[in-house]
């Protein structure tokens, strides 16, 4: 066991974790943050997705004590008032069904965005590949990513 | 079979709204003075032993004095949009504001709420009549009350948007003016409301976004993997590798060495038969942290008594049927003589279909919360079907049922496997014995490898054409492990409930048709996924009568509209020597099977899809019908198939009759996920065993489809009806696979027999 200190949307926490515990366990079993969502443990899924200052990282392969002084973003930090042009998007899309690995394909579309801001559909496709969703709804995640994106253009 | 023996299956269901006590809302902590508080109740006639039948009340509705109107949604949220759907038929009806309706999730209560199982595509098929009445009923006494007060008939009034207006008048009153007094009232019976007409609807038949949007998207939705308690501890388990083994011993000094472990308990397991309740036997870890349970865990010394399931391989199993439906099996349904039209046939076509074990592999791997204190035993659970996890959890503590309290949370994924309630006696076992409140949590891994999986399968059809060129003889023979068996191992054939999933309802009219099943016996844990028996019946119904039409030299669209037959109701009873076809538990009386329903989704999905268009090179179109849970579906699938046998599809159509539409975009939806849903079927899935153990670990092993991969435009088309809805969560999966095999042969002539697709082969 060892203690850390992580930032997690903005705010410093000083978490004791055993040092190759995952952060997406210390995000959801210590700190609270459930958004986050376990889904393989083996960065398979995306379900886990989070950002590591602007880029997304599979935070159920990512050990606490790889993080260090960078800047942890999960769901709950994305928009402070859950209105990002991605959120925004995906309701007026209504994508979700269950919904449960929707927090993971938001982060990782924002973390697309903020490194390429008109993606093509195909660009879309490549950075969108690792999130599974069993539902079935990633053509209406490719129609979200795509109006956030061309509203964020104007 | 569990699955079709539901509650309401075979009853006549009439329902009744009364004036539900204030305990009984209580819960839903609105409840204000004043309140108008309705619940509707079901009773009917079990059209068997033509006894009354009495039910419990399903809903409850509660408008309280400022207007604002509550709902309990009953029946399990898995993405299929329940908690949307039901409530706003309610809310319709009524004339509510939607945006000041409440929606509270129901514990479960067999006795509050009936029967809340939540599978077979059937809530809004069973409620929707229910919860027009119960919003009508509540309309008519806040109209009774309007009316008094502006001394007018009550026919003059009618509600719009939380209000009661006079029509003709610009005068209007609030919901919530007049609850109070409308609780005063006496509620007249379901017989005296009128229901509103069709064209007054203004949410049902039009599109509404899901309640759980918002919490969805920025994080705050709670599934079963996110309850949580004070003091809550997380138990991770290593079960036996193989069904029906048990433990022998274990050494756990290493694990209760890991930082954060308290302590590690044995579970017992069911032990054979493995049943569709009890857990397998494993070895807790329970932890602090989910992350010291996992690597506890994985530091556990455990010696197995793997049992006599330990020598079971999947691709053995595979062989041998193939080898035992060669032969002919058990007649399940019989129509003229199928070797006289064998004899006499111009030609046949024979082959052999495989397709693999599956896993229903939810986003959310199973998870559950118990509490056990003061002998009451307190569930948080992801579970399609609270009544199952109380009976279960009661019966495996020792507890009687009513010191059971199961909270339903938002399921991450359902498809069946979370109408298994074993992760949910896990964890009250683990919570009982440490004395801690307990989470399991299930990892990927442990999803994968113990699932109650949709079984392989083997089948063989043979279709004959006559010197006319008609389709004369149809054989099917079917053999796979029955779900039954994983209650009875004596089960060696398909129950008639699964039979009745695509094969012995076989709708086409050919003189000679029989039906055939072989023993096969189950190794692992069979569970149903999705649309069940459908999946692999309606495979290789689908494909081999593709192949009937080339043999015809007729098209397949025209090919499937001319095996319908005239327009007329289907009944299969006499053929299979059975009482009934099952029908998904309904009279075919009430839900007759209907070609002319049939033939207008087929219709319909030729002219939108574009049927017989040309295409590029090594592109081609396929399509396949089927009804299944009582909706009828057509779909065409295009697939493009490239030099490296690459299959891509660029387009996908779907026609769908599922009598009147709820809404729109929910049914959209499961079409467009039933079809991604396929396509993992049709491309991508499988699980293998060896030595009676499941070899894919992961979705690196066990793979469902990616964006790349999915069908890039989905179009759904709803046929427009007034006829009583039926369900579409399973409907969108039979018809894919058999279209999207018809396509590829289109695109390159090459037939598909086995699942899943391998063009290299």
């Amino acid at each position: 066991m060892a203690k850390y200190s992580i930032t997690v949307n903005g705010q410093s926490h000083e978490v004791d974790a055993l040092e190759d515990m995952p952060l997406l366990w210390v995000l959801r079993d210590i700190i609270g943050l459930k958004g986050t969502k376990y889904g393989c443990g083996k960065a398979l899924c995306g379900a886990c997705t989070v950002h590591l200052d602007d880029v997304a990282i599979r935070s159920c392969s990512y050990p606490v004590s790889s993080i260090g002084a960078a800047k942890v973003t999960t769901i709950e930090g994305l928009a402070e008032k859950g209105d990002h042009p991605l959120q925004k998007a995906w309701e007026e899309h209504m994508v979700p069904q269950c919904g449960y690995c929707q927090t993971g394909q938001i982060m990782n579309a924002a973390a697309l965005l903020k490194t390429n801001p008109n993606p093509t559909e195909e660009a879309i496709q490549q950075a969108m590949e690792g999130n599974l969703c069993r539902c079935g709804t990633y053509n209406r995640i490719k129609a979200a990513i795509m109006s956030a994106a061309s509203v964020s253009e104007k | 079979m569990k699955k079709l023996s539901k509650t309401q299956g075979g009853v006549a269901v009439t329902s009744e709204v009364f004036k539900a006590s204030r305990r009984d809302f209580l819960k839903m902590g609105t409840l204000l003075t004043g309140s108008l508080v309705l619940g509707v109740s079901f009773s009917g006639c079990d059209k068997k032993s033509n006894k009354k039948v009495a039910f419990a009340p399903n809903v409850y509705l509660s408008i309280d004095g400022q207007g604002k109107v509550t709902i309990v949604a009953h029946r399990s949220e898995m993405g299929q949009g329940i908690r949307t759907s039901l409530p706003l038929i309610v809310a319709d009806e009524l004339g509510a504001d939607w945006n000041k309706v409440k929606i509270v999730q129901a514990e479960g209560n067999e006795k509050k709420y009936g029967n809340q199982n939540t599978d077979g595509s059937f809530s809004v098929r069973m409620f929707y009549k229910p919860m027009r009445e119960a919003g009508a009923v509540a309309r008519l006494l806040l109209m009774q009350v309007a009316a008094k007060k502006w001394d007018v008939s009550v026919d003059r009034c009618d509600t719009e948007a939380g209000y009661v207006i006079l029509t003709g008048t610009d005068k209007k009153l609030e919901f919530g003016e007049l609850a109070e007094e409308a609780s005063t009232l006496p509620v007249p019976g379901v017989s005296a409301v009128k229901l509103k007409e069709r064209a007054r609807f203004n949410m049902i038949g039009k599109p509404t976004p899901i309640v759980d949007l918002h919490d969805i998207t920025t994080g705050k939705a709670v599934f079963g993997i996110d309850a949580a308690v004070e003091g809550m501890k997380i138990a991770v388990i290593k079960r036996s590798p193989v069904v029906g083994g048990s433990v022998k011993s274990v050494n756990d000094q290493k694990a209760l060495k890991v930082p954060g472990v308290h302590k590690v308990i044995t579970v017992k397991g069911a032990g054979l038969p493995a049943t569709l309740s009890k857990p397998l036997a494993g070895v807790a870890v329970i932890a602090d942290n989910t992350w010291s349970a996992i690597k506890g865990c994985e530091l556990l010394e455990i010696e197995w008594e793997l049992g006599p399931n330990a020598s079971y391989d999947s691709a053995i199993q595979i062989q041998e049927l193939t080898k035992e439906i060669a032969k002919s099996g058990k007649v399940r349904r019989n129509r003229g003589n199928f070797d006289a039209a064998r004899g006499g046939a111009k030609k046949v076509i024979e082959h052999t279909y495989i397709a693999p074990n599956l896993a229903h592999a939810t986003l959310e791997a199973p998870a559950a919360l118990a509490v056990v204190k003061d002998g009451i035993c307190e569930v948080w659970a992801c579970t399609q079907n609270p009544q199952g996890a109380i009976k279960a959890v009661a019966t495996a503590l020792g507890f009687a049922e009513d010191k059971v309290k199961m909270n339903v949370t938002l399921i991450g994924g359902g498809f069946g496997r979370k109408s298994k309630p074993d992760f949910i006696v896990e964890a009250a076992i683990l919570a009982k014995e440490s004395g801690m409140p307990v989470k399991v949590q299930w990892t990927r891994e442990d999803d994968i490898h113990h699932d109650y999986f949709h079984s392989l399968s083997v089948q063989r059809v043979v279709a004959t054409i006559d010197k006319d060129n008609n389709l004369s003889g149809w054989n099917h023979h079917i053999a796979y492990p029955s779900i039954s068996a994983t209650e009875d191992p004596a089960a060696l054939q398909p129950s008639d409930g699964e039979l009745g999933l695509g094969a012995t309802d076989f709708p086409y009219q050919v003189p000679s048709i029989r039906i055939e099943t072989h023993d096969a016996r189950a190794q692992i844990r069979v569970g149903w996924l999705r649309s069940v028996r459908n999946i692999p019946q309606v495979f290789a119904i689908g494909t081999m009568l593709d192949e009937v039409a080339e043999a015809r030299g007729i098209d397949p669209v025209a090919n499937a509209l001319e095996l319908l037959g005239p327009d007329g109701n289907i009944t299969f009873s006499q053929e299979t020597g059975k009482e009934a076809y099952p029908n998904y538990g309904e009279d075919i009386a009430v839900y007759p099977w209907e070609t002319a329903r049939m033939k207008a989704v087929i219709q319909r999905v030729a002219k939108e899809s574009g049927w017989g268009k040309k295409l590029p090179v090594r592109s081609g179109l396929g399509f396949a019908a089927h009804k299944s849970f009582l909706t009828y579906v057509a779909c065409v699938v295009q697939v493009h198939v490239d030099e490296n046998n690459t299959v891509t599809i660029p387009e996908v159509h779907y026609a769908v009759d599922c009598g009147t539409a709820v809404n729109i975009d929910r049914i959209k939806s499961q079409f467009e996920g039933g079809a991604q849903f396929s396509t993992s079927i049709a491309l991508k899935s499988a699980i293998t065993v060896k030595n009676g153990q499941v070899q894919e670990n992961n979705f690196d092993g066990y793979q469902i489809i990616r964006m790349s991969e999915s069908p890039q435009k989905i179009h759904v088309h709803i046929i427009d009806s007034e006829a009583k809805p039926t369900g579409v969560g399973e409907p969108p999966v039979p018809p894919f696979t058999p279209a999207l095999c018809n396509a590829i042969y289109a695109a390159i002539g090459k037939r598909v027999y086995t699942l899943p697709i391998d063009l290299r082969t």
